[in-house]
C-alpha cells in the first residue's frame, strides 16, 4: 500500500500546496536553489522547463514531510554545492561566514588604537548648520 | 565616413589627455602651463563628445558595416532604443566612461573651487591620466569603430530584455556614479603629491562624491525598479555579482560623503578621507571588472569577455598600486587631526564610515569568495542572498539605529542624553510597530526589528527637522521655508533610507504569490481580491509579436483591469514576460502570464502576487537620490554666497 500513498502524495504535490505554511515554505526554498540550466537564477526566477521539474521536486518532498535542510541536502547531493545560494558551513567556508565578525574587531581595534587625542576640549566652539 | 571620423575623433582625444597628464602633473606654481592642462582637458571633452555622437550617429542610421552595429542593433528597433543601443554594449559603454571621464576632467579644469593652484593643476593632471588609460583601453582592446567586410545585411538585436526606457537611462547613471568617483582619486592622489589635504580641499571634494553618490543611487534604483518589473518574478535585489558590484562604490561614496563633510568642516580625518576616496575608485574599477569579464556568473552575463577583464584588472592594479604607494609614503605626513569626544558629531560620523566600510568589505568578500574558494581547489560554491542578508542587513540595520542620533550631536563635544530625550517620541513608535508587527505577522521577529528600524529613522528625520524649526523665533511655518536647504538635503536622504527600509522588509518578508490556472471568465480570490480573467488575444508591436491577457481586479467596490504579455521577439530565443502592474496604497498586485496549460485548451497559467509597500522601495532610493541633488545644489548656494 504505500507505494498507493506515495503516489497520492505525488499527486496533490505536483498540482500545489494546499497547505499555507507549506507553500511559504517552497517559495522560499525556491528562491536559494540555483536553476541548474540558467545558472544565474533562482528556480523562482526561471522560466526554463527543467527550473519548473526542480520547483516541482521542492514541493514534492515538503509534501513527503521532508525538512528544509533535508530538501537542501538532496539537491546539494544531486547538483553540488553550486546549486544552493546559501554557501555551507565547513573550512572552505569559515573564513566567509567569520568575515563579518573579523571586520568588525579590526575596525573596532583600529578605531581605538588611531583615535585622535580627545585632550583640550571645551564647549562646543561651533553651532552645526 | 561617420565612423571614421569618430574613430579619429577619440584617438585625438587620447593624445589631448595624455598632454592634459603631463601638463598638469608637471604645471608646478606655473599657472600657464596649468591653463594649458584644463584647455587640453576641455578639448579632449568635446573630441570625446564629437566620438560618442558620431557612434550614435552610426547607431541610428543603421550602418551594419560597424561591428558594434551589427552586433548589437536591428533595423526594426524604435528609435530610442537604437540610440540607446549605442551604450548598451560593451564597446559603446567604455566609450561612454572615457567621455564622462574627459567630462568630469574638462569641469574640473574648468572650475577650480578656491583650491590652490598646485594639488587643483595636479588633479587635473590625474584626471587626464584615468582618462587616457580608459581612451587606450578602448581604442586598442574594444574599439566601438571597427568595421566588419562584408557587412552583414542584419544587425542581431539587442537583448529584449533591454529594450525597455528605465534600462535605457541605468548605464549612463551608473556610469556617471562610476566615473564620478575618479575625480575624488584624483583629487586624493593630488593632495597626496603635494602632502596636504586641508579644508578647502575637501570643500572641493565634497560636490564630486555627492554626483558620484547621487547617480549611483538612482543608476542602482532605476535597476532595482526594472528587475521588479520585467524579470516577472517579482525581484528587485538578488545580491548577484554585478549588482553587488555597484553596491560597494555605493556604500564607499556614501562613506566619502560623510567624511569628507568631517574633514571639510573641522580638519580632521584628512587621512581616512583620501584612503577612501582612493578605495571607492578602486571599488568602481572592480565593478567594471566585474561586469566586464564575465568572471562571476550573474544575471548580467551578457557581458561576458575575459581578456578584455584582464586589460581592465591591469588598470585597476595601476590606478591602486600608485593611489595605495604614494598614501604609504605621504599619508603620515598629513597635518595632525583635531580632536573631539567619543560622543559628539564627529564619532558618530566615524561610526557611520566604520559601519558602511565593513558592509562593503563584507559585499567585496562575499562577492569574490568564490573565486578564492574554486582557485584553492574547493569547487564550486554559491554566495547567494541567504549570506548577505544574514550579515550584510543586520550591519546596516545597526547603523540605522545610530543614524538619526548623528545629525543631534553638536560638534566636539555632544549631549548624548539629550539627543536620547529627543528620541523617545521616534522610539515609541518604533516599539509599537514592532509590536504590532509581531502580533499581525505571526511572531515573525526578524522582519518586525526590520520595519521597527524603518520607523526610528523616518521619525528620527522628522524630529530633527521639527527641532531644527522650533529653533528660533517666529512662527513654525515660517522658519520651516527658511530652513537652510542643507538641512532639507539631509534630512530627505535620512527619511529616503527609513522609506526604503519599510519597502525592503515588507516585500521581502510578507510577500503572496500563487500561481493559478484560469479560463476566460473565470476568476479567483487572491489577497483580499477578486481577480478575474477577461480575455487572451494576440497583440502587435513594433519588432515583436504577443499574447496579451486582460485581468478585472475587484476589492470592495472599486474596480479596475490590468494587462500582462508574453513577448515574442525574433531575434531572441524565448519569449519575454510583460507583468501586469496595479499599485495601491498597501502595495502592488503583480501578474505575470504564463503558457497556455498543455491538455486544457482556453486555459492559462498565471503568476499572482501580492508585493507590500514594495513602491515604498524605489520611493525610499528617489528620495535617497533627491537628498543628495539637494545636497549639491546647497554646497554651490553656500560658495557663492561666502
Amino acid at each position: 500500500m504505500t507505494w498507493f500513498a506515495t503516489l497520492i502524495v505525488a499527486t496533490a504535490a505536483s498540482a500545489a500546496l494546499g497547505d499555507p505554511a507549506m507553500a511559504a515554505r517552497a517559495r522560499a526554498l525556491d528562491q536559494e536553489i540555483r536553476c541548474v540550466q540558467c545558472e544565474n537564477e533562482p528556480i523562482a526566477q526561471s522560466t526554463a522547463d527543467i527550473a519548473a521539474d526542480m520547483r516541482r521536486l521542492v514541493r514534492e518532498r515538503i509534501a513527503a514531510g521532508e525538512s528544509d535542510d533535508e530538501i537542501r541536502h538532496f539537491f546539494r547531493q544531486r547538483y553540488g554545492d553550486f546549486v544552493l545560494f546559501r554557501p555551507p558551513f565547513d573550512p572552505r567556508t569559515w573564513l566567509l561566514w567569520l568575515a563579518p565578525l573579523l571586520l568588525l574587531a579590526a575596525g573596532a581595534i583600529a578605531l581605538v588604537r588611531r583615535a585622535p587625542p580627545a585632550s583640550g576640549l571645551g564647549g562646543p566652539e561651533e553651532g552645526d548648520r | 565616413m561617420i565612423a571614421e571620423i569618430g574613430a579619429f575623433s577619440v584617438a585625438l582625444a587620447l593624445a589631448l589627455s595624455l598632454a592634459q597628464a603631463l601638463l598638469g602633473l608637471g604645471a608646478g606654481a606655473s599657472p600657464p602651463r596649468a591653463a594649458a592642462a584644463s584647455a587640453c582637458a576641455q578639448a579632449a571633452a568635446l573630441l570625446c563628445l564629437m566620438g560618442f555622437a558620431c557612434l550614435i550617429a552610426v547607431f541610428v542610421v543603421s550602418d551594419f558595416s560597424v561591428s558594434t552595429v551589427a552586433s548589437n542593433s536591428h533595423i526594426d528597433k524604435p528609435l530610442l532604443y537604437k540610440i540607446a543601443g549605442a551604450w548598451g554594449n560593451h564597446e559603446g559603454s567604455m566609450l561612454l566612461w572615457c567621455l564622462v571621464s574627459a567630462v568630469f576632467g574638462a569641469v574640473l579644469g574648468t572650475l577650480r573651487g578656491g583650491q590652490a593652484m598646485g594639488p587643483w593643476s595636479k588633479a587635473v593632471g590625474v584626471q587626464g591620466a584615468v582618462t587616457a588609460g580608459a581612451l587606450i583601453y578602448t581604442l586598442f582592446l574594444s574599439n566601438p569603430f571597427a568595421r566588419l567586410d562584408p557587412a552583414p545585411m542584419q544587425g542581431s538585436g539587442l537583448n529584449p530584455l533591454l529594450q525597455d526606457p528605465a534600462l535605457a537611462a541605468h548605464p549612463p547613471m551608473l556610469y556617471l556614479g562610476y566615473v564620478g568617483l575618479s575625480v575624488p582619486f584624483s583629487m586624493a592622489i593630488a593632495a597626496l603629491i603635494e602632502g596636504r589635504a586641508d579644508q578647502a580641499w575637501a570643500r572641493a571634494l565634497r560636490p564630486w562624491t555627492l554626483i558620484a553618490w547621487t547617480c549611483l543611487t538612482l543608476g542602482i534604483g532605476l535597476g532595482a525598479y526594472w528587475a521588479y518589473y520585467e524579470l516577472g518574478w517579482g525581484g528587485w535585489w538578488f545580491w548577484d555579482p554585478v549588482e553587488n558590484a555597484s553596491f560597494m562604490p555605493w556604500l564607499a561614496a556614501a562613506a566619502l560623503i560623510h567624511s569628507a563633510i568631517v574633514t571639510e568642516r573641522r580638519g580632521s580625518l584628512a587621512s581616512w578621507t583620501i584612503l577612501l576616496a582612493i578605495l571607492g575608485f578602486g571599488l568602481a574599477l572592480l565593478g567594471t571588472f566585474l561586469v566586464r569579464s564575465g568572471v562571476l556568473t550573474s544575471v548580467h552575463a551578457f557581458a561576458v569577455d575575459p581578456s578584455r577583464g584582464i586589460a581592465v584588472l591591469v588598470l585597476l592594479a595601476i590606478a591602486m598600486g600608485v593611489g595605495f604607494t604614494l598614501y604609504a609614503i605621504r599619508a603620515p605626513k598629513l597635518a595632525q587631526p583635531r580632536g573631539f569626544a567619543a560622543i559628539s558629531r564627529e564619532s558618530m560620523l566615524v561610526l557611520n564610515n566604520f559601519g558602511l566600510a565593513v558592509a562593503a568589505g563584507v559585499v567585496l568578500i562575499g562577492t569574490l569568495y568564490p573565486l578564492l574558494v574554486e582557485a584553492l581547489g574547493g569547487g564550486l560554491i554559491s554566495v547567494g542572498p541567504p549570506f548577505f542578508n544574514a550579515t550584510v542587513a543586520p550591519l546596516l540595520g545597526l547603523l540605522f539605529v545610530l543614524l538619526p542620533l548623528g545629525p543631534m550631536l553638536t560638534w566636539r563635544v555632544g549631549d548624548l542624553r539629550q539627543a536620547l530625550k529627543r528620541m523617545i517620541p521616534a522610539a515609541a513608535l518604533a516599539a509599537l510597530t514592532f509590536i504590532g508587527s509581531l502580533v499581525l505577522a505571526d511572531w515573525r521577529v526578524a522582519p518586525a526589528i526590520g520595519l521597527a528600524v524603518g520607523v526610528w529613522l523616518i521619525a528620527g528625520g522628522l524630529i530633527y527637522l521639527w527641532m531644527r524649526v522650533r529653533r528660533g523665533e517666529g512662527r513654525a511655518l515660517a522658519k520651516l521655508a527658511v530652513l537652510p536647504l542643507a538641512v532639507w538635503s539631509m534630512s530627505l536622504a535620512h527619511i529616503g533610507a527609513g522609506v526604503l527600509t519599510l519597502g525592503a522588509i515588507a516585500e521581502t518578508a510578507f510577500r503572496e504569490e500563487r500561481g493559478v490556472a484560469l479560463a476566460p471568465g473565470e476568476s479567483v480570490e487572491f489577497a483580499g481580491r477578486r481577480m478575474t480573467l477577461l480575455e487572451v488575444g494576440d497583440a502587435e508591436g513594433p519588432n515583436y509579436s504577443a499574447t496579451r491577457a486582460r485581468l478585472r481586479v475587484e476589492r470592495g467596490g472599486d474596480v479596475d483591469t490590468l494587462a500582462t504579455e508574453r513577448r515574442f521577439y525574433p531575434t531572441a530565443p524565448a519569449p519575454t514576460t510583460e507583468v501586469g502592474i496595479l499599485s495601491a496604497w498597501d502595495g502592488d498586485i503583480y501578474v505575470a502570464l504564463g503558457e497556455a496549460v498543455r491538455d486544457r485548451p482556453g486555459v492559462w497559467a498565471l503568476r499572482l502576487y501580492h508585493n507590500p509597500l514594495v513602491q515604498l522601495i524605489f520611493l525610499g532610493a528617489t528620495m535617497m537620490g533627491a537628498g543628495g541633488l539637494l545636497s549639491l545644489i546647497a554646497l554651490q548656494r553656500r560658495r557663492r554666497a561666502p
